[in-house]
């Protein structure tokens, strides 16, 4: 005899559910972690040195770097000082909670106030996976053009912040900031949004102040 | 693309529906993919013929069913699918939309034997 049984459970949930623990164990050790997301070359590990070098002696950061080979990204945080755990997805086109768990427990979280992960270059499929971090960036870059939030959705809906670096390249660059802000309107309204350069250092100061802010505010309320 | 992974996603939920339920076989799968979210394309059905080899869903049938985009204008309670490049409401201009539909990435149903 033939029956339908209905499910209705999404598609991804056991990533979820492993992001789920690896949130509790994040949480536990007082960690605040961020998943930050671009476009191959948008300036993710720019941002990272940038932040390393800007928040030194205020927090103690570690990152992980997701990358389809080599440990170049991970290398320069690690030159910058900080504690890079570097993950070769092996052709995989974005990070999940199985590989973030993996590295997570190669790392002392007990020493760390800041977990910055870096996930592979890409706008499509790294939305899709949850890693566990309290929140979600978007490194989005002049050079790219300002179509984006039109052509990729689903990257633009589900994060917290949204930066756009390479404002030095405006000059030379057509971009319509303005199209390219409507169109994050309508997706994502009201996200926290940051115009810098991690080339000349302007506007920098309002990301890192936005960062600690989250970072105390969580420790805050994650007080042991 | 990670449409392995989907795909072992896909199999592992429907195994675990059927469960302790005098499944025979698991005969058919529906699937809803919103437009806005995950590219899923035919490599899903070619990963589902590898993996489902041997398992209780061997040889079943993916059914997908596309959701287009809805957004509900909040400013004039137009409903409307957003152009290309524009994501405004066409009735009143406004960018205060909600999503309605196109975001589901679900399993939403399993058809099975005894
Ligand atoms: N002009 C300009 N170039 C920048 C800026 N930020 C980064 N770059 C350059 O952009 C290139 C890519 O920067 P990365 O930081 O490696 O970018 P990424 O997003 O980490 O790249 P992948 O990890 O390879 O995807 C490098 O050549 C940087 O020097 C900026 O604000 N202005
Ligand atoms: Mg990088
Ligand atoms: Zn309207």
């Amino acid at each position: 005899m033939s029956q339908r049984i209905p499910v209705v459970e999404k598609i991804l949930s056991a990533n979820d559910r492993l992001a789920a623990e690896n949130q509790s164990s994040l949480d536990a050790a007082n960690v605040f972690a961020i998943n930050m997301m671009a476009s191959p070359g948008a300036g993710k590990t720019s941002l990272i040195e940038q932040t390393l070098k800007g928040l030194e002696g205020h927090l103690r950061i570690a990152m992980i770097n997701g990358d389809i080979a080599t440990s170049f990204d991970a290398d320069r945080a690690q030159a910058a000082g900080a504690t890079a755990i570097q993950i070769n997805t092996g052709g995989d086109c974005h990070l999940d909670a199985v590989m973030v768990q993996s590295a997570l427990s190669q790392l002392d979280l007990g020493i760390l106030d800041l977990l910055v992960i870096e996930n592979v270059g890409n706008l499509v499929c790294p939305a899709d996976f949850k890693l566990g971090t309290h929140k979600s960036v978007l490194v989005a870059s002049i050079p790219e053009g300002d179509d984006k939030p039109y052509k990729y959705p689903g990257m633009y809906r589900g994060v917290n912040a949204v930066v756009i670096n390479k404002i030095d390249l405006l000059p030379y660059v057509p971009f319509r900031m303005d199209f390219f802000k409507k169109g994050i309107e309508v997706l994502n309204p009201g996200v926290t949004q940051f115009e810098l350069s991690c080339r000349t250092g302007e506007g920098l100061a309002g990301w890192l102040a936005w960062l600690e802010g989250q970072v105390k505010e969580f420790k805050g309320i994650h007080a042991k | 693309m990670h449409e392995l992974a989907v795909t072992e996603s896909i199999l592992e939920i429907a195994v675990r529906h059927a469960q302790g339920k005098n499944v025979g076989r698991i005969t058919d799968l529906y699937l809803v993919i919103g437009q806005w979210s995950s590219i899923v394309d035919d490599s899903v059905q070619f990963y589902w013929d590898i993996i489902s080899d041997g398992t209780l869903a061997k040889g079943a049938t993916l059914h997908f069913r596309r959701v287009l985009v809805v957004l509900t204008c909040q400013d004039c309670g137009n409903e409307y699918q957003p152009a290309s490049e524009e994501f405004a409401c066409p009735n009143c201009g406004g960018t205060h939309a909600r999503v309605k539909t196109g975001e589901e990435f679900q399993l939403e149903a399993i058809d099975v034997e005894d």
